[in-house]
């Protein structure tokens, strides 16, 4: 037999010049590849967790609950945290042992870069996957919250966009931290130190002044409170363009600074 | 195609290759032989663009890996020494998957999945996930991988490491036909009969530097005999050296081994007539033609690497 024609034949659409994809986008399709595999079960997942979370936690919890939290409902105080605190657990999630098994297991990043790939366009093309997932998982749980009837307001609609934000926030930095690592064992610091305080202090179940004083400060100073204020003002339709702007100038930050740190130590584990 | 000069790897104070010379002409199938730590994989990894040179110029396609690493990798295909397979994709996946990274459309990844598969004998498992698949199956799926972007350029780091003989000499016909279809290929190994069967042309590395180079019949004629006269004694206290002592004269080269003598002389016969004659009696001898191996183990001795 022989192997296809070296590219240069007439016709041959490799030289023939079409559209290039950029390269970040060849190596997010390796992940959307990874994903046929497990969509359904994640979709459904996607659907069942607001469910279960706003029925057990806003309508049974809720009930106990009398009176007006922060002058709503509980189940409309909880939902926007809820959604924004999903989207930290799914940019955290997909950059920890996903990153360890594009680096140690399946060396996937090492695949992609025997190609025309680079470091940059690995890690980007990770985040972007990341951003994309996180676009799938912050719709479904807007459209959640919509049918338990908890979206007060057009705005919401941008709760989307902060869910994003929210969850490269987390992604960023933790891409990097996951690429210096040897073994997983660090992962499950991250989730009892990190993300489960986080999701527990960070005013999605109650606002934070009703923490004692000293700890407020520290509350603010987490990024997933910026994301939970974020979502429920917007949701609510209760947003000042002032503390929108500090949220998300906040987020921004901490994102482009995980993206720089994660880059470095993309690059000192993958060439050498 | 390839051109390195004084071409050097540095890790910190570590000189895993220390300033090589060489150059890889179109067509050619280039060795690098070597005991582990030689230097060998770090070489491969500059000439595929997927480590940075420290020192000297190395141009892969005429390009500079500094500057076009991207493009020259586009160019090349690569056959790491550990597989990069996605375990949980199928075997066609991996392919599309990999040729999309080069931008490929899919129709052209399918049509040459297909001859690929077929070329390397997996056809019947295209559609079957890659963890399952015997180790010489997914270095086919690889060495397939490598060449989904039809590459000029072939490296193959260690190909058939782990294989069995008859996984060994399927990829060996394999490589055999892709250097009949004119692509260029870089292959290490520490395989000897390896290296006499798919090199035109190998270099052997010995603590980051090139101990020798040349065609494998060359590298025999210049670094040792034309046979090999081994005479064996089956107790362990034999005094080998000594009777080498005695020898002397009767063949260019002795080799002292525990149990074993190794002269290295162009006619085996009348070395072991010479042998008898001086009533000298070993338990077995054996007469052979020399093969790399011999020279390897000249080149970079016999004691263990680790």
């Amino acid at each position: 037999m022989t192997i296809t024609t070296r590219s240069g034949a007439p016709g041959d659409t490799t030289t023939a010049r079409r559209l290039t994809s950029p390269t970040w986008v060849r190596s997010m399709r390796y992940w959307m590849y990874q994903y046929k595999r497990t969509w359904r079960g994640s979709i459904t997942t996607s659907f069942l967790y607001p469910v279960l979370y706003l029925a057990a936690m806003g309508l049974g919890l809720g009930s106990l609950v009398k009176g007006r939290v922060d002058g709503v409902r509980y189940l409309d105080f909880i939902a926007p945290g809820l959604l924004a605190s999903t989207a930290m657990q799914i940019g955290g999630n997909e950059s920890m042992y996903p990153v360890m098994a594009a680096i140690k297991w399946l060396r996937t990043y090492f695949a992609m870069l025997a190609t025309p790939l680079t470091v940059i366009d690995v890690l980007v093309g990770h985040l972007a996957w990341i951003a994309l997932r996180l676009l799938m998982v912050t719709s479904i749980y807007l459209a959640i919250m919509a049918a338990f009837g908890t979206v007060h307001s057009a705005l919401a609609i941008l709760a989307i966009p902060v869910g994003i934000l929210t969850g490269l926030a987390f992604a960023a930095p933790i891409a990097a931290f996951a690429a210096a690592q040897q073994n997983d064992t660090g992962f499950s610091t991250i989730y009892r130190f990190g993300l489960i305080p986080l999701f527990l202090f960070s005013g999605t179940f109650f606002p934070i002044a009703l923490l004692p004083g000293w700890l407020q400060p520290v509350a603010q100073a987490t990024p997933l409170y910026h994301g939970v204020a974020l979502c429920r003002g917007l949701v609510l339709g209760r947003l000042s363009l002032a503390s929108a702007g500090a949220h998300v100038a906040y987020l921004v930050v901490l994102t482009v600074a995980g993206f720089v740190l994660a880059l470095r130590s993309y690059r000192r584990r993958l060439v050498t | 195609m390839v051109v390195a000069r004084g071409l050097t790897k540095r890790f910190g104070d570590f000189v895993a290759v220390d300033g090589i010379d060489f150059e890889i002409g179109r067509g050619e199938s280039y060795g690098l032989l070597g005991p582990n730590g030689a230097g060998k994989t770090s070489t491969m990894r500059m000439i595929a663009c997927m480590s940075p040179v420290t020192e000297g110029t190395l141009r892969v396609l005429g390009m500079d890996p500094a500057h076009d690493g991207s493009r020259i990798r586009g160019r090349i295909g690569i056959v790491p020494q550990e597989d990069t397979l996605d375990l949980e994709l199928t075997v066609l996946d991996n392919l599309m998957v990999y040729g999309r990274y080069f931008d490929l459309p899919r129709r052209v990844i399918r049509e040459r999945a297909e001859q690929l598969l077929d070329f390397t004998q997996l056809s019947e498992r295209a559609h079957d996930k890659v963890d399952p698949l015997s180790g010489g199956m997914k270095r086919r799926l690889t060495i397939a991988r490598s060449l989904i972007s039809d590459p000029e350029i072939l490296i193959l780091d260690e190909p058939t490491t782990g294989l069995d003989p008859q996984a060994r000499h399927l990829l060996w016909d394999r490589l055999y036909r892709l250097k009949q279809q004119g692509v260029t290929q870089v292959i290490t190994t520490h395989y000897m009969d390896e290296a006499e069967q798919l090199c035109d042309r190998l270099a052997v590395m010995d603590g980051g530097t090139f101990a020798a180079e040349g065609a494998p019949s060359e590298l025999i004629a210049q670094y040792s005999t034309r046979e090999v006269l081994e005479l064996r004694f089956r107790d362990p206290d034999t005094d080998t050296a000594g009777i080498a002592a005695r020898l002397e004269g009767l063949a260019e080269r002795f080799e002292a081994l525990p149990d074993r003598l190794l002269l290295y002389t162009d006619d085996g016969e009348s070395a072991l007539t010479e042998v008898h004659r001086l009533g000298l009696a070993p338990d077995s001898t054996l007469i052979r033609r020399s093969t790399l191996e011999d020279v390897f183990l000249r080149l970079t001795g016999r004691s263990l690497v680790d």
